[in-house]
Formats: structure tokens, sequence, C-alpha cells
């Protein structure tokens, strides 16, 4: 096409971003939809519109909330969903960030080791009664897991930084920390009582029942700051994904980058992990999923996983929730029950490889 | 630019070095092609003048100033490189594959004139059909041609390329390396390239650097470099050497005893 029209392709790729842009903003509408949509689910009937105009009132003028209503949106019900929205977006964004930084489509935010991490703190408290911070029950516990939930990603900075590592070794060390932590679980496990066990095992599979306006807010904080940092890398991360040996040529130490990367999604990670325990699949898949509709570059594909990771986990909670009321299960088992055949239908059905 | 290779070293273990002491200046707008069999150091040598490696005994000076003291950035902004293969993981669209070269400038949007460039790049390249295709569903020609016009993008001083053209059949190997050697003309740019092909090189090269046994056997114009004698000892070829359009052209004959 030597000689054409730049303004050709100019137009094209602007129409091409935009999609891009249409896709994230329908994500965001589809959130806001079910997060209204789930705060009516629950014993006393409250619509749709009741629920946001609660919730517009609650900031604007809150004397005109009814107040029944008000509690049980405010009190009951958007705790959970908003933690289960928060914790979503953060497992999207850590997961697509990860991914990338790995060059590895099998990497998620647990890939590092937190969970094994996390679940041995979780499981000190709860059957040894460990607790790091001395506060005690669940506070104990949830300060106990984050702690511990940082541990094998300090290991892995660690070795990283005695020599210049791979993603790969980076990711092999991840896996080599996690076993260790799984074998001390193990071992810590084999003394304790049937409670203890049936306490941890609950811990283990992610929920979000025990949610609360603290666990919402100590995540947002932590997603805020680090999905900032993630959002400002994003074209780095872009850089990073061409090879370590390019990015270098580029002027990008891919080295340092990676552990800085790793240091802001394990504080993300753990931050989620340390209060729902483990949900999985949403930081694997909800970037997946973006990456069909909207490709790998990742200034798009981290505010997109963060939304749809958001929508998946919303929803996942949202079923777990009503399918058999009143009792419920566990988001985790629920995350994996709807994302992995929508996964696998996305991935027979789309044309183009995106990995 | 000007690039001083002063006794320059690099080796993996200290026992086998790779590079033995290489001393060249680099300098002038010119076409300059590495040549040597596998594992004499050529990639090594290339990636030792971007600091993709630190060279473990003396010096790369980059007008003056030793390549250590200079951030990765700074570099990067005044020499490109395209590397000979890619490992994109996650493929981006070929316009979005080409910006990441313009790195320095790559704001979180994407400015017109940004999108320019890459169009004038992929003109030059005459791949400016696959602008909006994802890289992956590319040949392996095409990459090539993609990774060319990444590291050209930023109109650098200096553009190293390793081996660009390995995946390109013949017509695009000489077309790719034809448009090369008309870069220190029109953009007064310094190119270097690591080359296999003796005869393309021969055509178009304006100087050629020999490579043996990790040091610098033989310097030159084609015709100074291009010695039946030392393609013998370097390459362990015999080979007639005719002259074409006044530059010579390699008839290979056999391999003999090195």
């Amino acid at each position: 096409m030597s000689g054409t029209d730049p303004s050709v392709m100019v137009g094209e790729y602007r129409s091409y971003v935009l999609r891009k842009i249409l896709f994230i903003a329908g994500c965001l509408v589809a959130m806001v939809a079910v997060l209204g949509y789930a705060t009516t689910i629950g014993s006393s009937g409250i619509s749709a519109i009741d629920v946001y105009t609660n919730i517009f009132y609650h900031f604007v003028d809150p004397s005109r909330c009814d107040p029944g209503v008000e509690w049980a949106v405010f009190t009951v019900r958007l705790p959970r969903i908003m933690t289960g929205l928060i914790a979503g977006m953060s497992l999207g964004v850590a997961g697509a960030a990860m991914q990338s930084m790995m060059k590895n489509p099998l990497a998620d935010p647990y890939t590092t080791g937190i969970s094994s991490g996390a679940s041995f703190g979780a499981t000190l408290a709860i059957v040894l009664g460990f607790d790091l911070a001395g506060l005690g029950g669940t506070a104990g516990l949830i300060v106990t897991a984050f702690v511990f939930a940082l541990v094998p990603a300090a290991v892995i900075i660690l070795v990283s930084s005695l020599r210049s590592t791979s993603a790969a070794t980076m990711i092999l060390s991840g896996i080599a920390v996690m076993y260790l932590f799984n074998a001390c679980t193990t071992l810590v496990k084999l003394g304790a009582s049937d409670a203890s066990l049936s306490a941890v095992f609950q811990w283990s599979i992610g929920d979000l029942s025990g949610s609360t306006w603290d666990s919402f807010y100590t995540i947002l904080v932590f997603t805020l700051v680090g999905g900032t940092i993630l959002m400002a890398m994003s074209k780095k991360l872009n850089i990073l994904i061409t090879g370590d040996r390019n990015a270098t040529a580029l002027g990008l130490n891919a080295h340092r980058l990676r552990i800085c990367l790793l240091a802001v999604i394990s504080l993300m990670t753990a931050s989620v992990v340390c209060f729902t325990g483990i949900i999985g699949f949403v930081g694997l898949v909800a970037p997946h999923i973006v990456r069909i509709f909207l490709g790998s570059d990742n200034r798009y594909l981290i505010p997109a996983s963060a939304l749809f990771g958001a929508l998946l986990l919303m929803v996942a909670d949202l079923i777990s929730r009503v399918i058999i009321a009143p009792t419920f299960l566990p988001v985790g088992v629920i995350t994996a029950f709807i994302g992995c055949p929508l996964f696998l239908y996305l991935l027979i059905k789309q044309r183009r490889s995106m990995w | 630019m000007r690039i001083d290779l002063s006794k320059l070293e690099f080796g993996y273990d200290p026992s086998s070095p790779v590079l033995r002491g290489i001393d060249h200046v680099l300098e002038d707008p010119e076409f300059v092609c590495i040549m040597g069999p596998n594992g004499v150091g050529k990639s090594t040598l290339v990636h030792c003048m971007n600091k993709i490696l630190r060279p473990t005994g003396g010096a790369v000076l980059i007008d003056g100033e030793d390549i250590g003291s200079i951030r990765l950035k700074t570099l990067a902004s005044r020499m490109g490189y395209v590397p000979n293969s890619t490992e994109d993981s996650f493929p981006l669209t070929v316009v979005d594959t080409i910006m990441v070269g313009l790195q320095n400038d790559y704001r979180f949007g994407t400015r017109d004139e940004d999108l320019e460039r890459v169009h004038r790049v992929l003109d030059l390249m005459d791949i400016g059909h696959l602008a909006m295709r994802n890289f992956d569903e590319l040949s392996a020609g095409q990459h090539q041609k993609v990774m060319l016009a990444r590291g050209l993008v930023r109109s650098p001083e200096v553009v190293l390329l390793d081996e660009p053209t390995s995946n390109l059949d013949i017509r695009h190997q000489i077309e790719v390396t034809k448009t090369l050697s008309r870069l220190p003309a029109t953009e007064g740019m310094m190119v270097v390239m690591i080359s296999h092909d003796i005869n393309i090189t021969a055509k178009y090269a304006d100087r050629i650097i020999l490579m043996h046994d990790g040091m610098i056997h033989s310097v030159g114009t084609p015709s100074e470099v291009l010695t039946r004698e030392n393609l013998r000892l370097v390459y362990g070829v015999d080979a007639d050497i005719l002259e074409v359009d006044g530059r010579p052209h390699v008839i290979l004959k056999d391999s003999v005893p090195m």
C-alpha cells in the first residue's frame, strides 16, 4: 500500500478503539444493573427502583431514606455485594496484570503462592489460635492470613533479586513455595479438631457471607492504589509481553518492573484473600474472556478485566444466594461452575487465537 | 552517533569467552553488515551495543560516554533494535505492536501523529494492508517485516538488526535489504545488520565486519572482506569470487577442512 492515505488507517484504528470503549461501558452498565438486582434479593421484598433511590438519597439527602429499606440495603445486603464487587475487580485486574507480566496465560493472582501462604496463616489462626496482630477473633485471622499471603511473594522477590531471573523462574519459585506452605498447612491440620478443620475448609473455599463495610473499604484502598499503579504501568506491560530482550532494547528494565508489579499484585490479592478466602477462577478467567473481545492491549484489558471480574463475582454471589435459598453456597464454587462453561464456550467459539 | 568498541569482552563462563577483545568504531551513517559463522558472537556483540548484555571486559562508548552510565531509556530513544525472533505471548494488532516501539512517546491515548508514524513505517515495509490484523495471524515473513517496522518507527539514529531477513523469501530479502541500505542516505541513520546471506550483503552493504572466533577477523568494503582466503578461513568453504556491477559475487563450491 505504498503511498496510501494515513487517514484511512487512523479512522480504522479509532473505530477499533471505540469498540473497546463501548465494551468497557457495557460492562459498567451491566455491573450497576447486577448490583441493583442483587440488592433486591433477600427476605424483605425491595424493588430495584427502591434500591437505587435509597442509594441516591443515602448520599444526597439521608433524611428522605426509608429506614427499613436503608437498613436492608446498607446494613444487610450491600456490604456483601460491594465486597464481592471490589474483590472481583481486584482479582480481575491482578489476573490481567499477572498474565501479562509473566507472559503466561495460566498465571492468575494466586500464581505466586499467595493462596497457599494465606491458607497457612488462616490455618494457624483457626487451629492454633496464632494471632500476629494480637487482635483476636476474625480480625486476628485476617491480619495473620494477610501477612502470610505476602510471604511467598517476598521469597520470590528475594530470589529474583539475587540474580536477574525470567518470568518462568518466578513462576517456578512460586510453585516451590506453594508446595512448602501446603505441606506446612497439612502438618498443622494433623492435630486439628473437627470444628477447626471445618472452619479451615470453609475459609479455603472462598465465601463472601462474612463481609462487612470494613472488609469493603480495606479491599477498596488496596484496589484503588494497586489498580491505579497497574493502569499507569499498562503501557509498560504492553512492552513486557514482547519479551525481556526487546523490552530492554526499548528502554525498560524488565526485571525491576516485574518485581514492582509482583509487589503490587501481591498486596492487592492478599487484601482480598484474607477477607474472602480463596475465590478461584475470577482472576484467571475474567482477563481471558475480556481478551477474546478486546485483545491483549493492557491499556484496555486492565479496566475491562476489573469490571468483568466484578460482574462475574457478583453474578456468582447472586446465584450462590438464591440457588438453594435460604442456605448459601460458597461463592468460590459458583465462580467455577459459571466461569468454566462460559470460558470453554468462548474458547471454542472464538476464531482467532489470543494466546 | 559514534559507537566505540574498546577491547570488548563478553562471556557467560569466564573460561570460554564469546567475545575476545573487539576493537572497532562505528560512526558515519552507513549500512554495516556483521557476518560470520554460527556461534561466533555476532548477536552477543549487538546485544552488548544496546545494553541487553553487560560486557565482562572492555567498554562500549556511545559518543564517548560509557554505555553503563547511560540510562536504558535514553539509549533506547537513540537506538532501535530488531530481534531475530518474536516472543509476543499475547498478540496485539500490527498497529499496536509497532506502537510499542514508540515507547518514550507512547502515551495512554493514541495520538494521530503516532498513528501517522506507524503508517509511514508500514508503507516503508509495504505491509499497510496488515495494519489492523492480529500479530499472530501473520506469516513468519510478515512477522519479520512488522518487527522491522517496530525497530524503525521511532526514527532512531542507529538501528541494530539481528538477522532481520532470515524468514523472508528471496524477493523480500532483496527488497528489505535494499530498503535498509537506503536508510543512511534518506534518514541519516546508521544501520548495523547481522546477515548470513553473502551475496545480498555483498550487493548492498557499505561495509562488512567479518567475525571469527569471538574477534573481528576483517573489516572493509565487500570487495575487501569477501575474499577467497577469508571465506576459507572463517566459514571453511571454497568459493570463486566474481565481480558483478563492481561488487563481489560469491560462487560457493564446497566445504573444506578447517
